[in-house]
């Protein structure tokens, strides 16, 4: 199972999600993965084993705790991963979620998305520490820091983990060392960063590397990688206009999936009575 | 299971003796969880200890560590773990070790837990239950009723049993409901010798979101819960003695989703209202109740609502304080009294 943050949308991808999806849940479309319910770019798509992020940071930590507590309980050989940030690691939900999974020794892999800021504030003002990683001690987990713009790095510590995971040996957590480019959110201009951090950031982008490093070993060429871009590029327009010609829920739903058996009703101001005391099955 | 043994103490049901409260409860779960081995219990010192009030007394012994889940003082935590558990099939029961302890847990109850279904997340077969209630002397923080926190949340369910059979047979139907439900057990309640019945050796189950009327009347109607409901219905004996009113008493028994229509068939025959809640007055139940009777049922009303509550202050320590801020029999009597000649 996975719970990845707003900005893991690779994650998703990773477990079979679909890009027509994620515009639909972008645009809010009744076909989208919640119907039109959740916000933009929190994906919960349960099927594919995807329980999108809730907007209080920390709360997941501990419904994976709970997730992967279940696994174990009945002896199955899944594991859980739940991506949060450096500005998750200060809550008391993210405390009490980790110091619990690892007491139960559920099989959890906790991933930091350390991109050195949350919203506008430093990762140097929400904790003493040189690393985020250095808080798995505290919970008698390992953990371990790792470029996060090195992609092989990357998906050889989650193998790693992943492995141990699965051999019941409980909890584990790895930071992932990267840096958000861009502003918290559109709205966000990112007056509060030094222009020259970011430059220097950029020559790090992990995907540019990862480019770099294939050519030199030969695993690619310039044209593969060109005509890679040219599909997604085209995928993403195509799966873009798809969503955008599909039309908005039924307002009307709003009142179902409140309960499994019972409704909220419909407002008797829009039902067929002009009286409600009359209106019957109306709130 | 480590012991293959039924604790003794849960088998009064089958011995055809007497249960209070509490033990209708201890039954209640340690039949469900024989019954369902997706069924397991979290909370603080559940285990060994057997619960502060000793409600899973002997539970560990019989279903072990695995089912009987002792954690750390982390509310938020493990009520957020219980969540992930229903997501995956189990159906978890958390124990608050006192109802005043579910506020850490806030947070993910409200916007996690009754919003998953809605988010498309899926059901969220959890309980969450745990000891509520003044008059114990318990002050602030061990007394407090905590139904009003969550009654505004849609997507959870809210009980509050007043008997040993109602609490055994809402208790069995909470465990098998497939939303979330917060279930309220008052400690005055617990133990206590008058309300011990005898109760029928099967399966039953006591179905949510349905009143019951513990007394009929037809002079006014008297809608309250929990703890309430006995001193309504003493009041009401009174009030049949010493003046010949008869009050009707509705025992809410499940206060969300809360059941309109026996409030409002009740309020048609009697044509008037007193709602009785040992909650604090300001955003108590009794402002709901009363705006749905006058959506619904204003034409048939005789008299203004009125209500008899706590006083608008945190629950006060002192035997004489808390004696004052609690609504008491005679508060009852009073304000039917009035309604009775109004």
């Amino acid at each position: 199972m996975l719970a990845p943050t707003v900005r893991a949308a690779g994650a998703i991808f990773l477990f079979g999600g679909e890009l027509v999806d994620f515009f639909r849940q972008y645009l809010g479309r009744g076909s989208g993965p919640t119907r039109g319910r959740e916000a933009n770019v929190h994906w919960v798509d349960f099927p594919r084993g995807i329980l999108g992020p809730v907007s209080h940071l920390g709360t997941m930590i501990e419904v994976m705790a709970g997730v992967t507590l279940a696994f174990r309980l009945r002896g199955e050989e899944r594991i859980g991963m739940v991506f949060y940030g450096d500005g998750a690691s200060s809550t008391g939900a993210w405390h009490e979620g980790l110091n619990f999974a690892a007491v139960q020794r559920c099989p959890l892999i906790l991933v930091v998305e350390n991109n050195q800021w949350a919203f506008s504030t430093p990762t140097h003002k929400t904790t003493r520490l040189p690393s985020l990683s250095a808080k798995g001690p505290g919970y008698g987990i390992d953990a371990e820091s790792v470029d996060g713009t090195d992609v092989l790095a990357v998906f050889d510590a989650t193998r790693r983990a992943a492995v141990l995971a699965r051999a019941g040996e409980g909890t584990r957590m790895i930071e992932l060392r990267y840096y958000r480019r861009l502003g918290h959110a559109q709205h966000d201009a990112q007056e509060y960063v030094d222009p020259s951090e970011i430059a220097e950031w950029e020559k790090r982008d992990p995907i540019e590397l990862y480019r770099a490093r294939m050519l030199t070993n030969d695993w690619a060429t310039e044209r593969d990688l060109e005509a890679i871009d040219r599909e997604v590029i085209e995928q993403c327009r195509a799966a873009a206009e798809r969503a955008m010609a599909e039309p908005l829920p039924e307002g009307e739903e709003a009142v179902e999936g409140v309960y499994t058996d019972v409704s909220p009703g419909i407002p008797w101001t829009r039902s067929m009575h002009p009286d409600p005391a009359m209106a019957r099955g109306v709130t | 299971m480590i012991d293959a043994e039924i604790p003794e103490h849960l088998l009064k049901t089958k011995r055809g003796e007497p249960v209070t409260l509490l033990e209708a409860i201890s039954e209640a779960l340690f039949e469900e969880m024989v019954d369902d081995d997706r069924v397991f219990l979290l909370g603080e010192d559940i285990g060994v200890y057997g619960g502060a009030f000793k409600v899973t007394r002997g539970f560990l012994s019989y279903f072990g560590s695995e089912r009987v889940i002792d954690t750390p003082i982390a509310e938020g935590g493990f009520t957020g773990a219980a969540a992930g558990a229903a997501h995956m099939g189990l159906r978890p029961v958390v124990e608050m070790q006192f109802m005043d302890f579910i506020s850490p847990a806030y947070d993910v109850i409200t916007n996690y837990i009754a919003t998953s279904l809605y988010r498309g997340a899926g059901p969220m077969p959890l309980v969450i239950r745990g000891p509520v209630g003044g008059g114990n002397r318990g002050g602030p923080f061990h007394s407090q009723n905590v139904e009003m926190a969550f009654f505004h949340t849609p997507g959870l369910k809210i009980v509050y049993p007043s008997t040993p059979y109602d609490a055994k047979g809402l208790l069995k139907a909470a465990i098998r409901d497939d939303n979330p439900v917060i279930f309220e057990e008052h400690k005055a309640l617990y133990r206590a010798p008058a309300l011990r019945e005898v109760l029928p050796d099967d399966d039953f189950v006591v179905p949510l979101g349905k009143a019951r009327t513990v007394r009929e009347g037809g002079h006014l109607t008297i809608v309250t819960y929990g703890a309430m409901v006995h001193k309504s219905v003493e009041a009401a004996e009174t009030l049949e003695r010493e003046d010949g009113v008869s009050a009707e008493v509705l025992d809410l028994r499940t206060l969300l989703p809360l059941d309109d229509h026996a409030i409002v068939e009740s309020v048609k025959k009697t044509g008037r209202l007193l709602i009785v809640h040992e909650d604090t007055r300001t955003g108590g139940i009794a402002g709901e109740i009363a705006m749905r009777v006058s959506e619904k049922a204003f034409e048939w009303l005789d008299a203004p609502m009125l209500r008899v509550t706590a006083i608008d202050a945190p629950v006060p320590y002192s035997g004489s304080l808390e004696d004052y801020f609690l609504p008491q029999t005679d508060d009852v009597v009073k304000a039917a009294r009035y309604l009775a000649g109004y």
